[in-house]
C-alpha cells in the first residue's frame, strides 16, 4: 500500500503550498478501506469513495492511478501510475527474484517522487509538469461504451450495497464487457464477489493473458 | 399501466421515483425529472439554467405523453447520457461522467467532487485551491 508513502511526502512538502489527497476505490467503504487509512495516519486528506466516482470522472482503470493539479486547479500530469510498475508480473513464477523486484520498486519510488518534488519546487518549468497539449493528448475523448460502462458499474455499486449480489455481479459483467481494460472494474467485482478474489487466479490469469501488453500504463518520467 | 417507485441513481445522489416502466421506456412525472437531475421541460425543450435541448421536431410522442410524463430513456438518449437498469427495472444509473469528461478536455480543469474521510467529514478537491495537489487513488483489494 502507498498510504505511508504518501503520508511522508505530505508532511514533507505540505509547508511549500503543496497537499496530497489520497481516495480509496472500495466500494466495500470504510469496511474494507479503514484498516489501511488506521495504520498510515494521514494528517492528509484520506476519501473514501464507494463508487469510483473519482475514476469516472479522472478516466482511470486502474490503482494507483495519480493526477498533479496546480494551485489554479487545472491538470498539469492527469494519469500516471506513480511508481507502481510491471515489475510485479513474475511474482507467481518459481524462480521469481523478489530482492530485485524490491530494488526496483525502490528505485522507481525515488524518481517518482523526484520528480513529485520538482514540481512542487519549480511549477511549470518542471520538465513533467505537461503543456496544455500534452495534457489533452493524455486524456480521452467520450466513449459511449465507457459511458455505459460507468453506468453499470454505478449500478453494480448501489446493488451490492443494498445486498443484491447476484444483480451487481450481473451489472458489474455488463461494466467489464464494456469496458475490458479496466482493472478497477473486474478487482473491484471480484472482491465483491468473494474476499480474496481480487488478487486470486482468476487475476493472475488475466495478468498473464495480458502477454507483451503493460498492466500499467508507463509513468514516462 | 402501474406506476411503480423506482430508484434513479444519478451523478451524486440516489432517488426515489414514481415512474411507469413500458417496454424500454421510463415514464417520469415533470417534476420528478427536475427533482432527480435539475432539467425541466419547457416550450423550448428541456433547460437547465440558460441551456436548453429542443425536442426535434415530429418526435413529440417520443418524449411527452398527455398525461405531462416524460420519457427518460428518450430524454438521455437526446443528452448523449447512458442509462441502464438492472434486471427487475427498479434501479436505473444515469451516467454522468461523458459530459464531466468533455468539459475537462476543454477546459483542463481538474473534475471537482466531494467525498468522506473515515470520520465521515466531507472534503471537496475546490477546498485546495491555491495549492498544487497530487491525487492518488490505490483500493484495499
Amino acid at each position: 500500500m502507498d498510504l505511508p508513502v504518501w503520508q511522508a511526502l505530505y508532511t514533507e512538502l505540505a509547508p511549500r503550498n503543496f497537499t496530497v489527497i489520497t481516495v480509496a476505490m472500495d466500494a466495500g467503504g470504510a469496511a474494507d478501506a479503514a484498516q489501511w487509512i488506521e495504520a498510515a495516519t494521514p494528517a492528509h486528506p484520506s476519501l473514501i469513495d464507494v463508487q469510483h466516482r473519482v475514476a469516472e470522472l479522472y478516466d482511470w482503470v486502474n490503482v494507483p492511478s495519480i493526477a498533479w493539479i496546480d494551485e489554479a486547479g487545472r491538470i498539469v500530469r492527469p494519469n500516471d501510475p506513480g511508481f507502481a510498475g510491471d515489475y510485479f508480473r513474475g511474482m507467481m513464477e518459481p524462480d521469481f527474484d523478489f530482492q530485485a523486484m524490491m530494488a526496483e520498486q525502490q528505485r522507481q519510488q525515488a524518481r517518482y517522487l523526484a520528480a513529485v518534488r520538482d514540481w512542487v519546487e519549480r511549477g511549470p518549468a518542471c520538465p513533467y509538469a505537461l503543456s496544455p497539449e500534452q495534457v489533452r493528448e493524455r486524456l480521452a475523448g467520450p466513449n459511449p461504451d465507457h459511458a455505459r460502462a460507468a453506468a453499470y458499474f454505478r449500478l453494480g455499486t448501489y446493488l451490492q450495497h443494498h445486498g443484491r449480489s447476484e444483480a451487481a455481479q450481473a451489472a458489474f459483467a455488463q461494466a467489464k464487457a464494456l469496458r475490458p481494460e479496466s482493472w478497477n472494474y473486474k478487482r473491484q467485482a471480484w472482491h465483491c464477489e468473494e474476499v480474496g478474489k481480487s488478487g486470486g487466479p482468476e487475476f493472475w490469469a488475466e495478468v498473464k493473458a495480458l502477454d507483451d501488453r503493460p498492466y500499467y500504463p508507463r509513468s514516462e518520467l | 399501466m402501474d406506476t411503480m417507485t423506482i430508484t434513479l441513481l444519478t451523478e451524486n445522489v440516489d432517488t426515489s421515483v414514481a415512474a411507469q416502466v413500458s417496454g424500454e421506456d421510463l415514464w417520469l412525472a415533470a417534476d420528478e425529472l427536475t427533482h432527480a437531475t435539475g432539467w425541466k421541460l419547457t416550450p423550448d425543450g428541456f433547460c437547465q439554467a440558460s441551456l436548453c435541448i429542443p425536442i426535434p421536431p415530429g418526435r413529440e410522442a417520443e418524449f411527452t405523453r398527455a398525461d405531462g410524463s416524460i420519457n427518460l430513456v428518450a430524454f438521455a438518449h437526446l443528452r448523449g447520457q447512458a442509462l441502464v437498469h438492472d434486471d427487475e427495472a427498479t434501479v436505473w444509473a444515469l451516467d454522468a461522467s461523458t459530459a464531466a469528461r468533455s468539459a475537462t478536455r476543454t477546459s483542463l480543469e481538474a473534475p471537482d467532487f466531494t467525498l468522506p474521510d473515515l470520520s465521515g467529514r466531507l472534503h471537496s478537491l475546490h477546498d485546495h485551491r491555491g495549492k498544487k495537489v497530487l491525487l492518488a487513488s490505490w483500493a484495499s483489494w
